[in-house]
């Protein structure tokens, strides 16, 4: 169990964060850029010191202001995964990886293990500053890996990346989600690796916990939305891949609501998946329609309609975004015309239409709920 | 070895060798600490403190030479107890000769150390804390080896600062054959003497021989360094 609960000023910052979670698995730490992540991260690996407060990981106390706890980040087993990598120049690749290994001592993850989970092996004997980003990253999860960590840290990762080397790397954190039994605390301003990766979400805005719980749930709710949709507004899907037609190279997702056919690459019947559907990839319509391409026709009944803010102006923008309860809840993104010329209200019976292109790969995220 | 040299050029490039590797050896421990001070503490007095270091580089070389002498003399009770307590003679002798090189070498020390010391990443230190260690072991472990060429370049600096020293020298402790007559107090000496300028002219080349070498030496180990780190 992980238990956050600090205070720090920071000039006329301040730092007010308070969580916990039980499940285990990876937490999201969401927020954008200047919400206090970084320095929430920071002060669970015993680089600031907070005011006040206590952080606890599975039972082992890092600080408490009560008892005047305060272990030093070399004590404290906190693997973390900074966002520029800091790798060692000086050392090669294989001399990074065994930097913490031989200081905390052997852990689960010996340098075979790591290399073969990370495909590291042709970077062995080189050198950080001949290394690509993605390899650089790939190297740094490695050697925080090996450190024989009680929970890693992962302080926006992938953020200097590409979409290509994100694409690289994120199925590899989602082996170590499900299968190196470390807590992952994952820190990111970008909702597609949230949704993709997250068991729990925890919502910072402003140095305070905005909201903690599961990304459906989250990504759901309203009130959240200034929070959650202000870069990419869409939900996030919990299906089962119900079965796959070869020919046609389709799958059926199977979901609360009912089914959603998606391009099958690399799905398998059985598999539990998250997806997550921008919202600007979701129609409207009155009733079913006929003589359409699209093949995601969901029945459901509009929850809320809101406007979408532009740039904070206190002008209506030409854009709403209409919650649409099909099952599960939906976002959808139209203009303001079109919801007035369908005359969309909350309680109306609608068909909201999903494109089967508009789920690629990217949106498709393995999750392994039988993990925890 | 037969370099050709008369007995005075062979005593006093020797001589100058040995203060000025004296020197560095004594000097860049304590450059680093001092550099290592300015750079990652805050202590009241630090102006002073830093004042103090680089002081050598502004103030006229004989004043420094003339402050050494007055505190460390025989008499004064520093050289005193330096003398008596410890065995360390140190007026007129090479001994007084490296002290001297190394306090007008020190400023220079410093600051090279100290820009390579700003220019680490802390990040790189902070990451080495994460994974386990301590702060002495992240000095040894990530610090120093990163400031490699910095201290490289310092011991280089420091070494042709104290190989050319002359005028806190020659105040300090004076011009002893054999003891503390280096290179350019040899120079000086056949420049006053007349019919000395063949002399004067051979130590002068001696001298830029000696400093072409250690240059050399200096860009062979910076070389080697690189080439390990890539």
């Amino acid at each position: 169990m992980i238990r956050i609960a600090i205070k720090r000023q920071l000039g006329d910052f301040t730092l007010e964060a308070d969580f916990q979670d039980e499940v285990g698995g990876l937490i999201a730490l969401f927020g954008r850029s200047g919400s206090g992540k970084t320095s929430v991260i920071n002060a669970i690996s015993g680089l600031l010191t907070p005011d006040s407060g206590d952080i606890e990981i599975d039972g082992t106390k890092l600080f408490s202001s009560t008892d005047n706890t305060n272990l030093p980040p070399e004590k404290r087993r906190v693997g973390t995964v900074f966002q520029d990598g800091r790798l060692f120049p000086h050392l090669d690749v294989r001399r990074n990886l065994l930097y913490g290994a031989k200081r905390n001592g052997n852990g689960p993850f010996s340098l075979d293990a790591a290399v073969s989970l990370l495909e590291l092996e042709p970077l062995l004997s080189r050198h950080p500053i001949s290394l690509s980003g993605g390899e650089k990253q790939r190297v740094a999860i490695g050697r925080a890996l090996m450190a024989n960590p009680r929970i890693l840290l992962m302080d926006e990762p992938l953020s200097a990346l590409d979409g290509a080397r994100k694409a690289d790397i994120l199925p590899a954190i989602e082996k170590l989600r499900d299968e190196a039994g470390i807590p992952i605390i994952y820190v990111s301003h970008a909702m597609e690796e949230v949704a993709r990766l997250a068991d729990t979400m925890v919502i910072l805005d402003a140095g305070r916990v905005a909201a903690v719980g599961s990304v459906e749930d989250l990504t759901s709710r309203l009130d959240l939305r200034p929070l959650t949709g202000r870069y990419e507004a869409g939900s996030v899907l919990a299906v089962e891949v119900a079965d796959v037609d070869r020919t046609m190279g389709l799958a059926s997702l199977a979901f609360t609501g009912g089914r959603l056919t998606v391009a099958a690459s690399g799905l398998e019947p059985g598999m539990s998946l998250k997806i997550r559907l921008r919202a600007r990839d979701v129609a409207i319509a009155r009733a079913p329609v006929e003589g359409i391409s699209i093949q995601n026709q969901l029945p459901g009944t509009i929850l809320e309609i809101a406007a979408v803010r532009d740039g904070g102006a206190q002008l209506e923008g030409p854009l709403v975004d209409v919650l649409i309860d099909v099952g599960a809840p939906l976002w959808a993104r139209i203009t303001r015309k079109s919801r007035e010329a369908l005359e969309l209200m909350p309680g109306m019976p609608v068909t909201a239409l999903v494109k089967t292109v508009a789920i690629d790969r990217a949106s498709v995220g393995s999750f392994n709920r039988s993990g925890k | 070895m037969d370099l050709g040299l008369t007995a005075l050029e062979a005593e006093a490039a020797w001589l100058s060798i040995k203060v000025s590797f004296a020197a560095i050896i004594i000097g860049l421990p304590l450059a680093l600490g001092a550099a290592w001070m300015l750079t990652r503490l805050s202590f009241p007095g630090k102006w002073l403190f830093n004042a103090l270091v680089h002081a050598p580089l502004v103030v006229p070389p004989v004043v420094i030479g003339y402050i050494l002498l007055v505190v460390l003399s025989p008499g004064a009770p520093l050289g005193q107890f330096l003398s008596e307590v410890l065995g360390l003679e140190i007026a007129f002798s090479w001994k007084g000769a490296a002290l001297a090189s190394g306090v007008m070498a020190f400023p220079l020390m410093v600051r090279a150390i100290r820009i390579s010391l700003e220019a680490i990443d802390r990040g790189l230190e902070d990451a080495a804390r994460t994974l386990g260690a301590g702060p002495v072991d992240v000095f040894t472990s990530v610090t120093l080896p990163m400031i490699t060429p910095g201290l490289l370049a310092a011991a280089i600096l420091g070494f042709a600062r104290a190989l050319g020293e002359f005028g806190a020298t020659i105040t300090f402790v004076a011009s002893i054959p054999g003891e503390t007559r280096t290179l350019p107090l040899a120079l000086y000496e056949l420049a006053q003497t007349p019919g000395g300028e063949a002399g004067a002219l051979r130590v002068a080349l001696i001298s830029l021989a000696i400093a072409i070498a250690a240059l050399a030496a200096s860009e062979f180990l910076a070389r080697r360094f690189r080439g390990g780190a890539r």
